[in-house]
């Protein structure tokens, strides 16, 4: 079954979260983050031209502006491959363990998985950014050494960055507890 | 826990029999390697999975039953099925069954609690993983973080729950020999069932190898042969070969060439020089020292005159800028001497460049340092004079103050001296003090031209030794075979219809490049400075002469 619901970030863009049940042992959450505007887009467009052009009547030299066309292009295809992500997923399997997908903006997808068996807990971390505190959940992940032990801290949904999870945690943690629970019966 | 079981996608479009493969009870998931198919006598399948079982290691049993048909199963087969259960008995029991031609599986796994109670046998919920067998099978896990502690004997013990699929996989080579088309007394379908890969260019060129690498192999060994002739030890020979990068650079392409057509693999090598580049080169080269040596003499008379404003020492002056002169004269006359031969020396030693990008790079850095020969003449000059006045310096000065160095206790001592050598010795120290100023100046400019030089040759040597720590290997596969080099593996939930199994179909996550070549490096020379900042102040303040780089293999002076 599917649900959707829209949040907001700390910056006011829009976010929704879709919540889907495959079966009771496969649960999806997809995070879809806000957009590129085309209002931020022709701003820095706009800037890096005009400081192009600023260059040329200094300089006379018109390659300035040839090459400021190739920055443009250049930087706005490495943005949308390497940086704007489009959405997020998070696809948690019973006794198989949890997967991160994210999906960037030119259709490239990266993906991480991390078995249960190395799943020590799921928290909600608190983060003092500038004036306020945001929260974010993060995996804990057992240290093989050590059996009390935390070798790494993995947040997730990483992609819109300073995202304050708290208004969604709440759903994220009554879907999935069910699933982490009964693997946790096994460990 | 909800009980995993990984099926091979090429056994999907199998006819129905019996399931084989190894059951994990720590994660409770059953790994399905190959499907048996009817008719088959079962004492024939107990004895071939004893015999795969002796020679893999690998704990394969007869998991359960698979079967493919029009329509649902009649009862007479139901019972057939689960008669077969009696006779392989294994906990769980799977029961896979797909209808021909449609998405829809069914899959029960059934625990026996005996012969007699077949009604309270316990159902579980199962879910179904698709995998690619051949992918799998040469794949190559890479955990996440390898602690640097622990030894290699740990991860078998405790291996994960997907390295252990793979693992299985991987070791069950003995069970993959057999098909359904050999005239055996047991089919099995696996992934060799698809048509095994083959391509008639692929397979000529592995013909034709064999005697190709052979032939080069014995060329090889040949050269290797001549070149540990004793004739090359002597000393001037080898005071050489030891100084020049381009010797070093062949030395280490011909251990590597050696290696690979032992071991019978494919190279390509970067075919840089073409005949009209050599002309151009030399043409080009000429005019360049010409240029260089023009620089020279136009720093000197500068330092000949009143350089930045300061008084030199007259005569002093004179002396060393005339000698610094008339080497430079020499030089000249040298290069123009050599000039018509140029171009075929260099062609010839362009040849040996076809063996790579890297020699062509340590050629460069020797014709570097072969132009810039009077530069590494003037240094050397002008350090050993300085060092020569910075010793009798300190000695003096030791002496106007009473003191002498006690060699034997390695310290200074006091020391009476009489008064004609204090007056002797009070002299020569002011003559040098004042003669000081223009031969630390002439010292200073020819170490700053000869640090320019050496920055240059060291900048080719990193990044000669950047290509030569490349893994192309490594990168060409990651390319073209991705699955080969796994960081993990991904999931992908398929069409789910209520009241069927979940059905995931498991692909592989290749490797980033930036983890292959961390993981995959090959090993480089070394050869870094051995000084630190420090000491290379140290040296340079006292005139000692400086030695940037060692080469491969080299002894202390």
């Amino acid at each position: 079954m599917e649900d959707e619901q829209s949040f907001s970030d700390i910056y006011g863009g829009r976010l929704a979260l879709q919540r889907r049940c495959y079966s009771p042992s496969c649960l999806e959450f997809c995070l879809s983050c806000p957009r590129i505007t085309l209002r931020s887009l022709t701003a820095v467009t706009c800037t890096v031209w005009l400081a192009a052009y600023g260059l040329f009547t200094l300089c006379e030299n018109s390659m300035i502006l040839s090459a400021a066309i190739f920055i443009t292009l250049l930087g706005l295809l490495g943005y949308l491959h390497f940086v704007k992500i489009d959405h997020e997923t998070l696809l948690i399997i019973d006794s198989l363990g949890i997967q991160m997908t994210s999906s960037y903006a030119s259709g490239k997808e990266s993906t991480t998985f991390i078995e249960m068996g190395e799943v020590k807990d799921v928290v909600i971390n608190e983060a003092i950014y500038m004036q306020k505190v945001i929260y974010y959940l993060c995996i804990l992940l057992k240290d093989p050494v050590e059996p009390h032990g935390i070798s790494q801290v993995v947040p997730l949904f990483q992609g819109g960055r300073r995202q304050d999870h708290l208004c969604i945690q709440q759903k994220v943690s009554l879907g999935d507890g069910g699933i982490l629970a009964s693997s946790g019966r096994q460990k | 826990m909800v009980l995993k079981a990984f099926f091979p996608t090429c056994c999907a479009s199998a006819d129905s029999g019996l399931l084989v493969g190894r059951w994990v009870p720590e994660q409770s998931s059953a790994v399905v390697l190959a499907v048996v198919h009817f008719p088959f006598i079962p004492i024939q399948v107990k004895e071939l999975l004893a015999q795969v079982q002796q020679a893999s290691q690998v704990g394969v049993t007869v998991l359960g039953t698979w079967c493919h048909r029009r329509q649902e199963p009649e009862e007479s087969l139901g019972h057939f099925l689960e008669g077969l259960g009696a006779i392989f008995s294994h906990k769980p029991w799977f029961q896979l069954c797909r209808e021909r031609g449609s998405k829809s599986w069914s899959c029960k796994a059934t625990h026996w609690q005996g012969p007699t109670s077949h009604a309270a046998s316990g159902e579980d919920q199962v879910m179904l993983i698709f995998y690619d067998q051949r992918k799998v099978l040469l794949s190559q896990l890479h955990p996440p973080a390898v602690l640097p502690d622990r030894q290699a004997g740990d991860t078998t013990a405790s291996a994960g729950g997907l390295a252990a699929v793979f693992d299985t996989v991987a070791r069950s080579e003995a069970l993959f020999q057999s098909d359904r088309f050999d005239e055996g007394p047991v089919r099995l379908s696996h992934w060799q069932s698809e048509g095994v890969e083959a391509s008639i260019l692929v397979e000529l060129a592995k013909w034709a190898a064999g005697p190709v690498c052979l032939l080069l192999a014995c060329l090889l060994s040949l050269v290797s042969a001549a070149s540990a002739c004793r004739v090359f030890k002597l000393w001037p020979l080898s005071f050489i070969w030891s100084k020049l990068s381009t010797c070093e650079q062949l030395r280490h392409r011909l251990e590597q060439l050696t290696l690979i057509f032992s071991t019978r693999k494919a190279k390509n090598p970067a075919q840089l020089m073409r005949k009209d580049l050599i002309g151009q080169l030399a043409d080009a080269l000429i005019p360049v020292a010409d240029h260089v040596a023009k620089e020279l003499q136009h720093l000197l008379q500068w330092l000949m005159g009143a350089p930045a404003g300061l008084k030199m020492n007259r005569a002093l002056d004179q002396v060393l800028g005339r000698f610094f002169l008339y080497h430079i004269h020499l030089w000249i006359s040298y290069i123009h001497l050599m000039s018509p031969f140029i171009e075929r020396i260099l062609w010839h030693v362009g040849l040996s460049a076809c063996l790579g990008l890297t020699v062509a790079l340590s050629i460069l850095s020797d014709i570097i340092a072969l132009l810039t020969f009077h530069i590494y003449c003037f240094y050397v000059y002008g350090a050993r004079l300085y060092c020569l006045k910075i010793h009798g310096l300190s000695s003096l000065w030791r002496l106007f103050r009473g003191k002498k160095w006690n060699v034997l206790r390695q310290r200074v001592d006091s020391c009476s001296y009489d008064l004609d050598q204090l007056f002797i010795g009070t002299l020569l120290f002011t003559i040098l003090v004042f003669l000081l100023p223009t031969t630390a100046l002439y010292y200073l400019v020819f170490t700053l031209l000869r640090l320019l030089v050496v920055t240059v040759q060291g900048l080719i040597h990193l990044l000669v030794d950047l290509i030569n720590s490349l893994p192309l290997y490594s990168l060409g596969l990651r390319l073209c075979r991705p699955y080969r080099l796994a960081a993990g593996v991904k999931f992908r939930v398929l069409e789910h219809e209520t009241g069927r199994p979940l059905r995931l179909l498991m692909q592989i996550n290749p490797l980033p490049y930036s983890r292959v070549v961390h993981t995959y490096r090959l090993p480089t020379c070394g050869c870094h400075p051995k000084h630190s900042w420090g000491s290379l102040c140290r040296k340079l303040f006292f005139g000692e002469l400086i030695y940037p780089w060692r080469q491969r293999g080299d002894k202390q002076d």
